[in-house]
């Protein structure tokens, strides 16, 4: 680990090996292709097919001095970019020719039929080795996606790739030039260890930690040394690190772009004027990155698939699994940084947009790391003595469960923790639409016990749509945040929610467990919907850690003030002590995943299977 | 105080009233009475359910009730002191899960070469709070002295603050009672540069003049550890340490000539798997 630090500074250093050769793509063309021309990382293939043959094996590859036997698709990492059509029924023939294990290939964000979803248990039995399992559906969305495997923590170590699917309708962002961005970690510490040693040591990869020596910093940005002391003991008071910001970090992690270390400078061209679009897809499995070009504005066209209305941004944070296409437009004949940091700013992913080959831009400096505050302890942004009057309490009736085991004396606080503002917003627009509207069922577990498994509870979540996250708020930039995202055209579903399903994100850090409403999937029920209904989940975030919340097969309308333009997304961050909610049509039978899209997240707890019937 | 609620909240609820009335009201009254009515159902979306889900081939999708299997040397230590130098360990190993533990510890020290203060535990631990297990189960002090065996019940747990901490109370096939408090405290000077002050105490109901054991508070043993973390898992320290007998122990051990405490400098290596 010494090694890995060291090697942080200075990247003129470095030396990168790679074992990724052109050749190995061309294993995975699409079946009708003539292998003639291998296609260079973050490419998009010339045409689309409907018909794919991909080998999932596991090939020697050496990053940034870390070496691994990854699994991958044709041997490479990403795996090829999949261009489909919307409208085509797509084939894929996924081989697995790993020796010992299984694997599957989850077509993440793809609106299909369960069987084809590719999560093992739930969708089908997965690809033992030497099989071959067949995907058939048809493609009834367009935009940018991705896929990964879902067996085995394959996706950790590079089974993933981009998905791009040609709109029916006339795309309203065409470019000329068109380049996919993924962005992902690279290691050769094993997931299975990385699970081993947080569970030992939860701080296992946090190495920027509040010390003796960052005291004098910290005083001055506090305004007195007492005033940071107050401050640690607050926080160790309640057995937490206000720098835990990821769980895995950049002493181990090389952060990649399009499997590129930063040393490694992947280029994308572009001639001086024209526009280019960027497919930014987060194939990290631990890892949010805020991304910005130095000198160029950023047009964020499309989220998770979903053309939005164009919003002009310098920088935005991507959380695990979401995609955002940013079109841009470089009109010096000069070298721009893709400059991606990682949430922890423990390291970067880097690449060029340049006119020439070869060329490199300035890389800027890190951003100081955030630090967590109250409010993402879930103790709101209230000032001592602010008036609660005039706050909305919508739906407290509903509430007598969470009084159920709350202590008595915490009970003014319990209560604001289920007031909140942006949820009366849509409250209010849906009443004013539907004056009528069929009392609401509410599925509500009331706060999480604090238990073994949950170490906080979040007593005034608020709505944190309008933030952009953490370490964003405050940089002098423009950073997109939720609220801004509307969707081009309005939801295809008017109708009220039926049912309000409430979920708490809870976790013990200590101890390494995650889970929702304070358990963690193997001591939890599925959550059953019926076919049909619509419905409106409700996240309240109890950890201080964001997390990428993905339902599988259908839709999340994000509820952030647009109206019936809600966003649709797959995955939707929730904030440390936050509130928020989105709007699902229960429209695809089957069983579903539903999860936190960070790996060690997921697998440890914060995971629910969804029953459709 | 949960029950003193729920005996209110009928009441509350049959005056007609908002089941949280202390609530300032200010809206929303007429949709609070059709909720009311409709009496719509509380409970969790993904409470345990009697009918087990069927995953398919019987593969569970998340692997979250795994067993890990770690163990740590905290003290593996030369102590070095003109009257005598003498050679420390205490570590402990665990197996199991989330909730379910089997725990290992030992310790002794090595002088003159004996061993005495020989102490090993085989305890079942139970997960019951976000950060302290129960632990209990059996100690037997195998050392040159002669053994004694113990039952065992105790905590042990991050504490207020960050402390680690650990309580362990003793009955011993003779009747006895003892307890030993142990607790230790990470100061991080840098993030690898990190001070620790431990301090093990034990306490016994009776005098054990054969183990050098006396009523009241018996022993301490205590240091002040100045580690380097090369990397997580291996930490060699440079400590300042003391171990010494208190009150009646330490007549005894003056009777019987032997060292009844000294301050040693140490030199030691932390590690863990």
């Amino acid at each position: 680990m010494s090694n890995a630090s060291r090697t942080r500074d200075g990247l003129t250093r470095r030396r990168f090996v790679t074992g990724m050769g052109a050749g190995g793509l061309l294993a995975a063309l699409p079946a009708s292709a003539t292998p003639a021309t291998s296609i260079a990382p973050g490419t998009v293939p010339a045409a689309s097919s409907a018909t794919w043959n991909l080998r999932v094996g596991r090939r020697r590859i050496e990053i940034d001095r870390k070496a691994l036997h990854a699994p991958c698709i044709g041997g490479s990492v990403p795996g090829p970019i999949l261009r489909w059509r919307e409208g085509d029924d797509v084939t894929l023939n996924v081989t697995n020719t790993l020796r010992n294990e299984d694997t599957s290939i989850h077509w993440h964000g793809i609106r299909l039929p369960a069987s084809m979803d590719g999560v093992p248990g739930l969708s089908f039995t997965g690809i033992p080795p030497g099989e071959t399992f067949t995907y058939r559906f048809p493609v009834r969305q367009g935009g940018t996606y991705w896929y990964h495997s879902h067996s085995g923590m394959q996706e950790a170590q590079g089974l993933y790739g981009a998905i791009v699917i040609d709109p029916r309708r006339p795309d309203p962002h065409a470019c000329a030039r068109d380049y996919v961005i993924v962005l992902s970690e690279w290691t050769d510490v094993s997931p299975m260890d990385m699970i081993n040693n947080l569970k030992m040591q939860d701080d296992y990869y946090v190495f920027r930690q509040r010390t003796l020596a960052s005291l004098p910093h910290e005083a001055r940005a506090a305004g007195g040394v007492g005033a940071a002391l107050k401050d640690r003991l607050q926080w160790s008071r309640m057995r937490m690190a206000a720098t835990d910001i990821s769980d895995v970090t950049g002493i181990i992690y090389t952060y990649l772009l399009n499997g590129h270390a930063p040393g490694m400078n992947w280029s994308g061209l572009f001639t001086p004027g024209e526009r280019v679009r960027l497919r930014f897809v987060n194939a990290a499995s631990m890892t949010f990155f805020d991304i910005r070009i130095p000198g160029l504005e950023m047009l964020v066209v499309q989220a998770d698939g979903n053309d939005v209305e164009p919003v002009p941004v310098d920088e935005f944070r991507i959380g695990v699994a979401e995609t955002y296409d940013v079109i841009v437009q470089p009109r010096d004949s000069r070298a721009y940084t893709i400059f991606a940091q990682s949430e922890d700013r423990t390291g970067h992913a880097r690449g060029t947009l340049a006119p020439r080959p070869g060329m490199t831009g300035p890389v800027p400096p890190m951003d100081p790391r955030p630090v967590r505050t109250m409010v993402d302890m879930g103790m709101g942004d209230m000032k001592p003595g602010q008036d609660m009057k005039g706050m909305e309490m919508p739906g407290m009736t509903e509430k007598d469960a969470p009084m159920d085991g709350m202590d008595m004396s915490d009970t003014d606080h319990g209560d604001m923790g289920h007031m909140d503002m942006d949820h009366m917003d849509h409250m209010d627009h849906m009443d004013h639409a539907t004056p009528a509207a069929p009392v609401m069922e509410v599925d509500d577990p009331g706060p999480p016990p604090i238990n073994v498994e949950n170490q906080n509870v979040a007593k005034m979540p608020v709505d944190r749509l309008g933030s952009p996250g953490d370490g964003l708020e405050h940089t002098g930039r423009r950073v997109l945040n939720y609220r801004q995202l509307r969707a081009t055209r309005p939801g295809t579903d008017p109708r009220p929610p039926s049912r309000e399903i409430i979920l708490h994100l809870t976790g013990n850090m200590e101890r390494y467990i995650w889970g929702f409403n304070g358990r963690k999937f193997s001591e939890s029920g599925p959550i059953r919907l019926k076919l049909g209904e619509r419905v409106r989940f409700t996240l309240i975030n109890d950890t201080m850690m964001e997390h990428p919340i993905h339902l599988h097969g259908m839709w999340s309308e994000l509820e952030n003030g647009q109206g019936a333009y809600r966003p649709y997304k797959h995955t939707l961050i929730s904030q440390p002590g936050s509130r928020m909610s989105y709007l699902v049509t229960v429209d695809a039978p089957g069983m579903w995943a539903y999860h936190c899209h960070l790996m060690l997240h997921m697998e440890l707890g914060m995971f629910r299977t969804v029953i459709v019937a | 105080m949960r029950g003193a609620f729920l005996l209110v909240a009928p009441v509350v609820a049959a005056m007609g009233m908002p089941a949280l009335a202390q609530v300032p009201a200010t809206t929303g009254t007429t949709a609070t009475t059709t909720a009311q009515a409709a009496k719509p159902a509380y409970h969790a979306a993904d409470a345990p359910s009697s009918t087990p889900v069927v995953y398919l081939g019987n593969m569970k999708p998340v692997m979250d009730h795994a067993s890990y299997f770690h163990g740590i040397l905290d003290e593996f230590e030369g102590r070095y002191a003109p009257a005598g130098s003498d050679f420390r360990w205490d570590g402990e190993a665990w197996y199991g899960t989330d909730y379910n533990r089997v725990w290992l510890k030992t310790e002794g020290t090595l002088e003159h070469g004996r061993l005495h203060d020989g102490d090993h535990e085989l305890l079942y631990s139970r997960a019951v709070s976000p950060y302290f297990n129960v632990q209990g189960g059996v100690r037997a002090d195998i050392d040159d002295g002669p053994t004694r065996t113990w039952g065992a019940l105790g905590v042990q747990g991050l504490a207020l603050y960050e402390f680690e901490f650990q309580a362990t109370a003793y009955v011993s096939d003779r009747g006895r009672f003892a307890t030993r408090i142990e607790g230790s405290y990470d100061f991080l000077l840098t993030n690898r540069l990190i001070l620790q002050p431990q301090a093990e105490f034990n306490l016994y109901t009776k005098s054990d003049p054969a183990r050098q054991v006396g009523a009241g508070l018996s022993d301490v043993d205590a240091g002040l550890r100045l580690r380097y973390e090369v990397w997580r898992k291996f930490a060699p320290y440079v400590a300042v340490s003391y171990a010494g007998y208190l009150t009646q122990a330490r007549r005894i051990v003056h009777d019987q000539r032997g060292e009844t405490g000294a301050l040693r400098f140490t030199f030691g290596i932390r590690s863990w798997f």
